[in-house]
C-alpha cells in the first residue's frame, strides 16, 4: 500500500461527487491509501488571487501548514481537482523562490499559530501517482472488462499541464498520460488535438457566451473525432463541459451528445466495478448509451425513469435529445 | 563552447533592466509575487496569438504589457483584458521571455478591484462574492454562489438556468447549506493578517 496525504477539495464534496466515489473505489485495487487532511479549507480556485494576492497565498499556506503538521512516512500532498493541485503547486513553488513571500505568508499564518517550512510537502495529481507510482503495468493488470471497442477523448484541460514549473509532465500542450492510462484499460484512444484546450473556466459564470464558444469547440472536436465519450480529470472541465452541453447546444442549435466522465470511474468499469459505485448517473448527457453498446449495462440515472427508459430501444432514446432534469412527480405534470 | 552554452552565458551576463521607480511596471512587478519578468516582453504577440478568449478581450495581452510600459496605469485597469483571462496557461508556457503572463493578470484583477476602475462589476462582484463565502466558511457554497450572482447580474437568464440548476439538486451535486470548517476563527485570522500586510507591505 502506497499511502499519500490527500486535499480534497470543495468540488469532490458535491459537484464532483462521483469523482470522488469512483476514486475510493478504486484506489484498493490500484494499491494506495489516502489520509484526508484534517480541516483543509478552500483553496481559492481562480478567485481569491484576483482580489487579495497575498491572502491567497495564505489562504492555500494553511493548508500546506496543516498537511506539514500531518507528514507522517509519505510527505506528498495528492490532489484530484487540477485548480486545487496547481494552486497547492503554485504557492509552495513561489515560497521556495520567493524568501520574502515566504516570510510574509509565515507572518499571516503565526495569527493563526501554523507555520509552513516551503518545500516540506510535495503536492502532486492524482493522475500522476497512478501513472508513475502505481505504473501502467499495474493498472493492465487488474483489468477484468477490458473497454473495447470504447473510443474515448483523452481530456487533461489546462491547469494539471501547465505551467507545469516542477516539470512533471512529459509536455505542456500534448501530454500522453492519460492517453497511456486510458489506452491500458482496452479503450480505443483518440489522438485528441484539443486535449489541453481551455473548458471555459470561470467564463460561465462571467460571460455566457465566450464560455458557450470554449465549450462548442471542444465538444465538436470530441464529436468530429466520433468520440464515445470524453475522459476528465478536472471538477471544473466535467462541470463545464457537461452540466452547461444542454445550454450550449440551444445557443448554437446544434445537438451534440457527448457525455464527459472522470477517468477514475473508466478505471472502476474496466475493474468490473458496478457503475453505481463509481457515481455514474449523476451526469447531464446520459453515459448509458455510450457504454451500454460496449455491454456495460447501467442502472437508470433516476429511479423514477426506469419504467420509460426500459421499454425504449437504446438508440431510439438517443434520438430524443437530452434527457431533462426531473422533478418528483414531473411525470404527472408532463401527462 | 557551443551555440546554446553562448546563449545562455550571454543572456545571465546582461542584467535585467529595472523598472523606472515610481512607473506602473514597478508597481505591476512588486505586487506578482516571485520573478514576473515582465520588463522582458519583447511585444512579439505569442501570448494573445495562444489565447482562447483574446477576440474578447478590449486589448490583447501584448498591447496591455506594452500600455503597462507606457504608464497607462487607468486604461489598463479599466480593460476587460485581465478579467477575460480564463487561467489557462497557454502564454505563459508559450512566452519566449518566460513572462508570468497569467500572474499578471491576476495581479491587474486585485489592482482593478482596489481602485474600482473597471466598470462591469459581473467578473469583479463574482470573485468577491467566491471570496466570500471562503471567508465566512473556509469552503466554496456553489448553491450560495450560484443563486446569489445570477440573481444580480443576469436575471433574464435566470429561467433557461433553472434546468441545470434543478438537475444540481437532484443528482446530488448540490448542497442547500454550506459546508464550513471546523476552525474557520483560525482561518479568518490568517487571512486579516495576510490582507494587512498586502497594505503595509
Amino acid at each position: 500500500m502506497r499511502k499519500y496525504l490527500f486535499y480534497p477539495g470543495c468540488s469532490l464534496q458535491r459537484n464532483a461527487r462521483a469523482y470522488l466515489d469512483s476514486l475510493m473505489a478504486i484506489r484498493e485495487f490500484i494499491g494506495t491509501e489516502f489520509e484526508e487532511i484534517q480541516d483543509w479549507n478552500c483553496c481559492g480556485a481562480t478567485e481569491y488571487v484576483a482580489v487579495h494576492h497575498l491572502a491567497a497565498h495564505a489562504l492555500v499556506g494553511r493548508n500546506l501548514a496543516l498537511a506539514e503538521q500531518q507528514v507522517n512516512g509519505t510527505r506528498t500532498v495528492m490532489a484530484a481537482c487540477s485548480a486545487c493541485y496547481l494552486n497547492l503547486a503554485k504557492t509552495d513553488s513561489y515560497l521556495r523562490q520567493d524568501a520574502h513571500l515566504a516570510q510574509q505568508v509565515n507572518t499571516a499564518l503565526a495569527a493563526g499559530e501554523l507555520h509552513y517550512t516551503p518545500g516540506s510537502v510535495r503536492v502532486r495529481h492524482l493522475l500522476d501517482i497512478i501513472v508513475n507510482d502505481v505504473g501502467i503495468d499495474a493498472v493492465k493488470h487488474k483489468v477484468v472488462h477490458p473497454l473495447k471497442g470504447l473510443r474515448v477523448a483523452p481530456y487533461y484541460g489546462c491547469m494539471i499541464a501547465r505551467p507545469d514549473r516542477d516539470n512533471r509532465w512529459d509536455n505542456v500542450e500534448h501530454p500522453v498520460a492519460l492517453d497511456r492510462l486510458v489506452k491500458a484499460l482496452g479503450a480505443e484512444v483518440i489522438d485528441f488535438p484539443m486535449k489541453t484546450h481551455c473548458c471555459g473556466g470561470h467564463m460561465t459564470q462571467i460571460n455566457l457566451p465566450v464560455a458557450y464558444e470554449l465549450i462548442r469547440r471542444l465538444i465538436h472536436g470530441a464529436a468530429e473525432y466520433r468520440a464515445d465519450v470524453l475522459v476528465t480529470l478536472c471538477p471544473m472541465c466535467q462541470l463545464n463541459l457537461d452540466a452547461y452541453q444542454g445550454e450550449m447546444n440551444r445557443y448554437f442549435h446544434t445537438n451534440y451528445q457527448v457525455p464527459i466522465i472522470y477517468f477514475t470511474q473508466l478505471m472502476g468499469l474496466a475493474f468490473g466495478l458496478e457503475a453505481e459505485t463509481l457515481g455514474l448517473g449523476k451526469e447531464f448527457v446520459d453515459a448509458r448509451p455510450a457504454l451500454g453498446r460496449i455491454g456495460i449495462e447501467l442502472p437508470a440515472a433516476e429511479p423514477e425513469a426506469e419504467p420509460v427508459a426500459a421499454q425504449q430501444p437504446r438508440r431510439k432514446q438517443k434520438e430524443q435529445g437530452l434527457p431533462m432534469p426531473r422533478m418528483p412527480g414531473s411525470e404527472e405534470a408532463d401527462a | 563552447m557551443t551555440d546554446q552554452q553562448s546563449l545562455s552565458l550571454r543572456r545571465d551576463s546582461l542584467s535585467p533592466p529595472l523598472p523606472s521607480p515610481g512607473s506602473f511596471l514597478e508597481e505591476v512587478m512588486d505586487a506578482t509575487p516571485g520573478d514576473s519578468r515582465l520588463q522582458m516582453c519583447i511585444q512579439c504577440g505569442t501570448c494573445g496569438g495562444s489565447c482562447p478568449s483574446a477576440a474578447d478581450m478590449d486589448n490583447t495581452p501584448r498591447q496591455i504589457f506594452a500600455m503597462i510600459r507606457a504608464d497607462m496605469r487607468e486604461a489598463v485597469l479599466r480593460s476587460n483584458t485581465p478579467w477575460y483571462c480564463v487561467s489557462c496557461y497557454y502564454c505563459t508556457v508559450r512566452c519566449p521571455q518566460e513572462v508570468h503572463i497569467t500572474d499578471v493578470m491576476y495581479t491587474l484583477k486585485s489592482m482593478a478591484i482596489r481602485d474600482k476602475l473597471y466598470d462591469d462589476s459581473t467578473a469583479p462582484d463574482f470573485s468577491q462574492t467566491f471570496i466570500g463565502y471562503i471567508e465566512n466558511f473556509g469552503r466554496s457554497f456553489e448553491f450560495g454562489l450560484a443563486t446569489r450572482h445570477n440573481l444580480r447580474h443576469r436575471p433574464f437568464q435566470l429561467p433557461s438556468m433553472v434546468p441545470m440548476g434543478l438537475g444540481m439538486l437532484t443528482k446530488g451535486r448540490m448542497d442547500l447549506t454550506p459546508q464550513r470548517i471546523d476552525r474557520v476563527e483560525q482561518l479568518q485570522a490568517i487571512l486579516s493578517r495576510a490582507i494587512e500586510l498586502e497594505v503595509t507591505g
